[in-house]
């Protein structure tokens, strides 16, 4: 039976990780390469790598990180984070990641999901969407949660799945780093208009939020988290016990 | 000397970096002479059916492959490079294939129920249906990541394992000593890797 899939989604600054509350306000983790040997050891079924720099030394610090880890880490790898290009694709994909994540660079030129889906296979391409509630309705937001676009989030996420993104993490705004739990409504909402799989994200705080996410929301595949993971208040192990034992189908 | 067959289909940085992990020597290449001095093959492959094969033959590779598979040698398909070794693939039309493990591939949506996702992806466990050297480190429910559409069907004389998806879905398959495997052994942590070191083993 296919599991529902625990990802820690690691952001990655001038070679180190780090984690705001609701995006701003980062703080220092510690080495991604050591994080996501830790994660994989302990059953992380995915990992995660935003690149969050904007220098080219940055940027430079974080493709060397990227090939340190896919060269030790044995499981799927989507890289995110300044993805604009085709060229962009192909500069990460060369350094061992599996899934490539777009956001605002597709928001800028919906061209780069088909683009990257025909070179690449769908199965490639991440659609990310960061999404807060404006004027009671779900509102895409662009460059890391701080432009609003206008444009509403379930028919932009239908647009960018009929365009060829095989997957769909949905960030939620207005719940993440509050860690009050997953956005319930929300998920379900785009989880109800798409038919790829589709991966939580924003505002888990324990592990009763998991298994909330995943009993509430049947459809959904996957709950992405980091501070949580990155602080060990959450052990993945544990996370991953407990769901064996209410029943939600979980690789051990 | 494994050989990582090179035809410009797929990401190979993660396989030759877990074969390096298993102590393997591996080599990635379009050379037909480096092909042929190994002493098993492996031909990975995402992406479309049609694409891959043409490559594969336009790039003199599906020839060497299918004298090294006559010769005896062990060859392993990942993912699409499993759907190549079949007779033929009904993906967008109807192609054929190395015609190395008898039976077609067809799309999954031909056979699960309305509700599961399309493509098939993540990880999920292995039924064994028949003994085979290639899981002798492995074990019932053992889990495996997979990223696919299409499945190896009227297989099933040579089926290994399956995974439940909605169905029955072939997982591994084996003709003598060509092997495929639908899931990514590459991506499927120990168990994987388990995998790869029994294939070296063969």
């Amino acid at each position: 039976m296919i599991t529902k899939r625990i990802i820690p989604c690691l952001d990655v600054r001038d070679g180190r990780v780090v984690k705001g509350v609701n995006f701003e306000n980062l703080g220092d983790v510690a080495s991604p390469v050591d994080m996501a040997k830790k994660y994989s050891n302990s059953g992380a079924d995915e990992l995660v790598f935003y690149d969050i720099t904007a220098s080219a030394e940055g940027r430079r610090l974080f493709t060397e990180i990227l090939t340190e880890t896919a060269s030790n880490v044995f499981i799927p790898l989507t890289v995110g984070g300044g993805i604009n290009t085709i060229e962009d694709f192909d500069r990460v994909l060369k350094c061992g990641a599996d899934k490539v994540s777009v956001n605002s660079g597709a928001i800028r030129n919906p061209g780069l999901i088909s683009e990257g889906a025909k070179r690449y296979g769908d199965q490639c391409v991440v659609l990310s969407c960061d999404i807060k509630r404006v004027d009671g309705e779900f509102r895409v937001f662009a460059r890391g949660g701080r432009d609003d676009t206008g444009m509403e989030a379930i028919s932009w996420i239908k647009r960018c799945v009929g365009m060829g993104a095989g997957e769909v993490v949905v960030n939620s705004i207005d719940t993440d780093g509050v860690k009050q739990g997953f956005d319930i409504e929300m998920l379900q909402a785009v989880c109800d208009a798409v038919s790829v799989p589709v991966i939580a994200s924003g505002g888990a705080g324990n592990i009763d939020h998991f298994i909330e996410l995943f009993r509430r929301v049947p459809t959904i595949d996957a709950g992405l988290a980091a501070s949580i993971f990155h602080f060990g208040e959450v052990a993945i192990s544990d996370l991953k016990a407990r769901m064996a034992a209410e029943g939600i189908p979980a690789r051990i | 000397m494994v050989a990582i067959i090179d035809y410009g289909v797929g990401n190979l940085f993660s396989l030759r970096s877990s074969l390096r992990e298993i102590g393997a020597e591996a080599l990635v290449s379009s050379d037909e002479a480096e092909i042929a001095a190994a002493d098993r093959i492996i031909l990975p492959g995402v992406g479309a059916f049609e694409d891959a094969a043409r490559k594969l033959r336009e790039s003199g590779m599906e020839a060497l492959v299918k004298r090294e598979a006559a010769a005896g040698k062990p060859l392993l398909g990942i993912c699409l490079g499993m759907q190549l070794m079949f007779d033929r693939s009904y993906e967008y039309g109807e192609h054929e294939g190395l015609g190395l493990i008898h039976g077609s591939v067809r799309p999954i949506a031909d056979v699960i129920p309305t509700g599961y996702k399309i493509p098939h992806i993540g990880w999920n466990s292995l039924r064994f249906v028949k003994e085979s050297p290639l899981f002798k480190y492995s074990k019932e429910n053992d889990y495996v990541y997979f990223v696919h559409s299409y499945y190896a069907a009227e297989c099933d004389e040579s089926t290994l394992a399956v995974t439940e998806y909605g169905a029955d879905l072939t997982a591994s398959a084996a003709n003598g000593n060509v092997y495929g495997c639908q899931f990514h052994p590459e991506k499927s942590g120990n168990t994987g890797l388990n995998i790869l070191r029994a294939f070296m083993e063969l």
